[in-house]
């Protein structure tokens, strides 16, 4: 095949959803960001919802998130995206609302919004990026980066006699009453982006059926944060923070 | 139909949110303030109106709950007392800068720190000069009654509405705990989502049709871009001082000495004109009703009449920086407060005027 053949549209096998605009993305080259991005969109395309879809951006890598995928979208402060999502859903129940946000903002800093919005049971999902780092700010330490890991605040590797432990908050959010779905996945291979999809679709769909909070952490790659190529960091990926993260469904009421 | 009951002011913040077709209130409980969430829980009022009603976790939540709801285009509110309202700056900075309409109610008490539960106008600064980051201005209303609690929080959502600009009703542990005679506000009803997106196309309520994506952001990193954004947020903030100015005059007509006061303390020092012009000192009250923006002109106007200024206030001296600043060292003004709680009386009120300026 010649290339004038591959690039025509009837050959084409992969291609971006229409619901991905055409801003460039900002991420870096090998992030997990834009992959989860993508499944997103796709997701609320084939359910078709984007006209009464809501995403909450966090403030991360993803606060540009409304850039990418074609939907109304509040930015929130930092960690506060659950208690928009929360007064958003309740004002316009028939809405499918979910927030996107990264360890930092989830795990640290939002760590009581998160909580109280799932134990109250709000009929949203959270899309939770846990790249064990803040990648946006310059790679510091996160509440999920695993011991020993070295981060720009912790330059010798996270001590936990210092720094506490890796920060396992599905598990926590998995025991509350008001989740009715928490699963861990990744988005390294072909097979486990399309199990991700599957649970980005779940939980998008218990948010319309008004099931209670769904949870999607995606175990992801800072390449850029890490120090790493991403091809390094999706085996560094599997080989460090899978152990610490398992994958799979943590509760599926 | 006049309805006249007889309630506190927090009570008629609650009732008049329902009445004047609020969509949502999300608050955390902090005397002396409580009866507000406590009046809607009981009321109730998504058994009737559809307004919803949350305890949030905290004042951090409740604010970006608010955000998260005005993003929608829907009229909602809270309401807490000063360190509640020290917890939200950064989320009313986020509104001012999303251009979002919202209420808040701040039933103040003294600082700082964990203070008091009595009742302190110590949150001037906060509400009037910024309180969260950036260059912002938060329109103030200072109602003096529990008539005013009611009125203040439809006219509030007016505002809020008008400008896209969150709204501060700034009162105090005495107009919020005080019972008084109260005329409600009619019921309007809540805007239906249809209505909403027509009335307000920039909300995210899900793009229904519309053919560009909204996004509710107070982001922009081009510095050239941001920078025509904080242009435009003050033009509208010189079109609030243009229009929205308000104040009430008691006895000022003829007044030699003029006091400045608002709130709670300008009910005491009604009392205090009447005493002084019992005593032959023609004096006069100026209330301001809006704090921002303020009646500056106004001020201005008085001072070359008058031959001194008392500006009287519970805390240690705020408002009196912008009498000041409006008087321009025309006339001479003094302060007279009471903090931690305490309130004058209005005979030490007097006390105060004579031995500051009566000369
Ligand atoms: C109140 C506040 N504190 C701190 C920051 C700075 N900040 C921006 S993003 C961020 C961390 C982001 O990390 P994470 O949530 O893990 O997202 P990632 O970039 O890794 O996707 C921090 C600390 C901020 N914007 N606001
Ligand atoms: S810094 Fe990390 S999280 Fe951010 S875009 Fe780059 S790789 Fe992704
Ligand atoms: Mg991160």
């Amino acid at each position: 095949m010649t290339l004038e053949e591959i690039i025509k549209p009837e050959n084409r096998i992969y291609g971006k959803t229409p619901l991905l605009t055409e801003t460039p993305m900002h991420y870096c080259p090998g992030c997990s960001h834009g992959v989860v991005h993508k499944l997103i969109a796709e997701v609320i395309e084939e359910m078709n919802i984007a006209e009464k879809t809501v995403g909450i951006a966090p403030v991360g890598c993803a606060v540009f998130a409304y850039n990418y995928i074609d939907i109304d979208w509040q930015e929130a402060a930092h960690g506060r995206a659950p208690a928009l999502a929360t007064a958003v859903k309740r004002l316009n129940p028939d809405n499918c609302v979910f927030t996107y946000q990264g360890d930092g903002d989830l795990a640290a800093i939002g760590t009581a919004e998160t909580i109280h919005a799932c134990n109250r049971g709000e009929n949203i999902a959270i899309f939770f990026i846990n790249n064990g780092i803040y990648g946006m700010t310059g790679g510091q330490m996160a509440p999920t980066t695993l011991e020993g890991m070295k981060t720009a605040t912790c330059p010798n590797g996270r001590d936990v006699s210092m720094e506490g432990y890796p920060l396992k908050i599905s598990d926590m959010l998995a025991i509350l009453d008001g989740t009715c779905y928490v699963t861990r996945q990744a988005v390294h291979t072909a097979a486990a982006t399309a199990r991700t999809k599957k649970a980005i679709r779940k939980a998008l769909e218990n948010s319309m059926n008004s099931k209670g909070t769904s949870v999607v952490e995606i175990v992801s790659t800072c390449n850029s944060g890490w120090k790493m190529t991403p091809h390094q960091a999706n085996k560094w990926m599997v080989e460090n923070m899978f152990p610490a993260y398992p994958l799979g469904d943590l509760k599926d009421r | 139909m006049e309805e006249i009951k007889l309630m506190k002011g927090n009570e008629a913040v609650a009732e008049a949110a329902i009445r004047c077709g609020c969509d949502g209130y999300f608050g955390y409980p902090i005397t002396p303030q409580s009866e507000i969430l406590e009046t809607l829980m009981a009321l109730e009022p998504w058994k009737t109106t559809g307004m919803v009603v949350l305890q949030a976790e905290s004042e951090t939540a409740s604010i970006n709950m608010v955000y998260g709801g005005a993003g929608c285009g829907k009229k909602v509110m809270t309401s807490s007392s000063s360190p509640g309202i020290s917890l939200m700056q950064e989320g009313l900075s986020y509104i001012a800068g999303a251009e979002l309409p919202c209420v808040v109610v701040n039933v103040t008490r003294g600082g700082p720190g964990l203070g008091t539960i009595q009742p302190s106008q110590a949150d001037y600064f906060q509400t009037v000069k910024g309180g969260g980051h950036g260059d912002y201005k938060l329109i103030t209303l200072a109602p003096a009654s529990v008539q005013e609690m009611a009125d203040h929080t439809v006219l509030a959502f007016d505002l809020a509405f008008k400008y896209r600009n969150p709204v501060m009703v700034l009162s105090d542990g005495i107009i919020g705990q005080m019972m008084e005679k109260v005329q409600l506000p009619p019921h309007q009803p809540r805007l239906t989502d249809e209505q909403v997106r027509e009335k307000y196309p920039w909300a995210t309520t899900g793009k229904h049709g519309r053919a560009k994506q909204n996004v509710i952001t107070s982001l922009e990193l081009r510095s050239e871009e941001m920078e025509k954004i904080n242009n435009r947020l003050q033009d509208k903030y010189r079109q609030v001082e243009q229009n929205e100015v308000r104040f009430e005059e008691y006895f000022c007509d003829d007044a030699e000495y003029l006091i400045t006061a608002f709130g709670s303390c300008a009910r005491i020092c009604q009392k205090t004109i009447e005493l002084l012009r019992a005593e032959g000192i023609n004096a006069g009250l100026l209330r301001p009703i809006t704090l921002y923006p303020f009646p500056t002109e106004t001020i201005a106007q008085f001072a070359k009449h008058v031959k001194g200024i008392l500006s009287v206030e519970l805390n240690a001296g705020q408002m009196v920086e912008d009498v000041r600043l409006a008087v321009n060292g025309v006339t001479p003004v003094e302060f007279y407060g009471r903090q931690g709680g305490m309130t004058p009386t209005p005979d030490e009120v007097v006390k105060a005027l004579k031995s500051k300026l009566v000369k």
